[in-house]
């Protein structure tokens, strides 16, 4: 029981990285091989507040969020002005990924690379089923105001979306940020479950896992990325496969995904259409 | 509607250089407020990359836009709309995945000023201003003759549909002058009037001046006053329907390009 709750546990905190991850890739379009960085900072963070400064839990999850938050303005503003061009971004992530894990392991206070032990277990069942759903509403509500409206416009066409008023490096900016308090959020929790923290928990392979997780669940949907990201973390679980299997199984299950569903599990759609009455068949488009 | 003395925009001494190739070359002219002005010309004459500099997209090498007096060349295509220009694309540039209601809606929320923190919660207010948008939203859709798509994803829209839905987004930033890159492209002739006819109203109803390009010599020659005529990137002609269609100039750059096709 206890084993099961916990894998329960490591996927809903899997889940709330993943969210923030579908609303900078499945719904803004842009790609980042880095989020694994905002977790980690916003674990440290966390950590170190209720650790050292016997922090109040709630307080340092939110700061573990809020730095997260922080550290994606500094990567993004000066990446995210480039127009059309997103690579300078995707790039600068994926070294601001490598240089933490370089920082984190040369730091008194993390403890370098040995990792901090010790930290205070207090993530919960309930405390992360409320972060994970409080996450989805506002993520919902987020992609239905303004600022996710201009989110989806610029995934569509970003010349388009200019040209409907949206101001692309804000939006694309701000973007980045929601993904990091996600992330960010996502790194307190884990931090403490898990009561132990190191710097290789939060590197390119794990960033891999959220955005296979955000393009396997679907571009554009927010349950397509969550379901996927539960079953990512399950399965392998469920079916008790050998660690080093662990990662065959998971490239299998990708593999799959791709043969037989292309655009994701859910792309472009929720789960929640599935059941709504058919719309009206589409004309068809004319050459 | 009222004709000021000074026109509501003006292009003088635009010239944009693709590396190498002149595309515009010290093009100018006027458009009255109120007017529909129209721009013809060959292929390639440059008349996408005037709306495109007009519109911030490109830079120009050199030259000026001037929108109520003031130069906006060179400023940040948000900017520009939020000043009141807006336009269509010649190669239909929708959201495509998105329903034709969250096409329109998308440049009302613009609009907007929404508190971040209410709209993240959910807030009534949120929500009442959510349903507000997509109601106007919908009235556009229903002057452009759309409502009965309003929920469908918009490339599943007919091309000519297409068109419209882009005229109606356009018009969703509240514009005073509204370009229009070949909204007649793909259409047959019947749909053609239909869509001159259109024009003219969302001219009245709307309160914009429209510029448009387009290859229908009938719409242009219908619905267009003036018409400017481009070739090579210049100012070939500038005059009424009846007086461009008797410039010796003009039709020579037309029947030479016409032979140039062939
Ligand atoms: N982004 C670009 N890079 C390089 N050359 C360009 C670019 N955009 C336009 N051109 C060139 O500038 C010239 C003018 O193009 P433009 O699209 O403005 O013509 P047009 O008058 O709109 O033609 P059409 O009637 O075919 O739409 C053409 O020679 C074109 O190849
Ligand atoms: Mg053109």
């Amino acid at each position: 029981m206890d084993y099961i709750l916990s894998i329960v546990v490591l996927a809903c905190i899997n889940m709330i990285a993943v969210l923030g991850l579908s609303i900078f890739t499945g719904f803004t379009g842009l790609f980042s091989l880095g989020h694994a960085a905002f977790v980690g900072v916003g674990a440290y963070t966390s950590a170190i507040l209720t650790y050292y400064y016997s922090v109040p839990f709630p307080f340092a999850l939110a700061a573990g969020a809020a730095a997260a938050g922080v550290v994606s303005l500094v990567i993004g503003i000066p990446t995210l002005r480039a127009k059309l061009r997103s690579d300078y971004f995707a790039i600068a992530i994926l070294g601001f990924g490598e240089a933490l894990r370089v920082i984190l392991e040369n730091l008194d206070i993390t403890n370098g690379a040995r990792g901090l032990p010790g930290i205070d277990s207090f993530t919960t069942l309930p405390v992360v089923l409320i972060c994970l759903a409080g996450g989805v509403l506002v993520a919902r509500n987020f992609l239905r105001s303004r600022w996710g409206v201009a989110c989806i416009a610029i995934r569509e066409d970003p010349i388009a979306a200019e040209m409907a008023g949206v101001r692309l490096f804000r939006t694309r900016l701000l973007s980045l940020v929601v993904s990091a308090v996600y992330c960010g959020l996502s790194g307190g929790l884990l931090a403490h479950f898990l009561s132990f923290i190191q710097p290789v928990m939060f590197t390119l392979l794990q960033s891999t896992q959220l955005l296979a997780a955000v393009i396997a669940g679907g571009m554009g949907s927010i349950s397509g990325p969550l379901i996927a990201s539960f079953v990512f973390i399950a399965l392998p679980e469920a079916l008790r496969v050998a660690q080093m299997w662990r990662l065959v199984a998971y490239g299998l299950l990708l593999v799959l995904i791709m043969v037989y569903r292309p655009q994701g599990l859910m792309g472009y759609s929720e789960l929640s259409s599935l059941f709504r009455r058919k719309k009206a068949e589409p004309v068809r488009r004319q050459p | 509607m009222t004709t000021m003395e000074r026109p509501l925009f003006s292009v003088k001494g635009l010239t944009k250089y693709f590396d190498g190739i002149r595309a515009v070359d010290s093009f100018s002219f006027d458009v009255t407020e109120g007017s529909i002005t129209g721009i013809i010309g060959p292929n390639g004459a440059g008349k996408t990359t005037v709306f495109n500099i007009v519109t911030g997209i490109y830079r120009p090498t050199c030259g000026e836009v001037l929108f109520r007096g003031e130069n906006i060349s060179g400023q940040r295509p948000d900017r520009i709309v939020r000043k009141g220009i807006a336009r269509t694309f010649q190669n239909i540039r929708l959201f495509n995945r998105r329903s034709c209601l969250d096409n329109v809606i998308t440049p009302l929320f613009q609009r907007e000023r929404c508190g971040f923190l209410g709209s993240l919660l959910g807030t009534p207010g949120a929500r009442k201003m959510e349903r507000d948008l997509y109601e106007r939203a919908f009235g556009l859709l229903k002057d452009l003759g759309l409502e009965k798509f309003a929920s469908m994803q918009a490339n599943t829209l007919p091309y000519g549909l297409q068109r419209k839905l882009e005229i109606a987004r356009a018009l969703a930033t509240d514009p005073a002058l509204l370009l229009l890159d070949e909204p007649a492209a793909g259409m047959n002739p019947e749909e053609t009037r239909s869509l001159a006819n259109l024009i003219a109203e969302v001219r009245e109803k709307f309160k914009v001046t429209i510029l448009l390009i387009e290859h229908h010599m009938d719409l242009v020659m219908n619905i267009c006053s003036p018409i400017v005529v481009m070739n090579f990137g210049t100012l070939l002609a500038r005059g009424t329907p009846d007086e461009v269609r008797e410039n010796p100039d003009v039709v020579a750059a037309y029947l030479g390009n016409r032979k140039e096709r062939k």
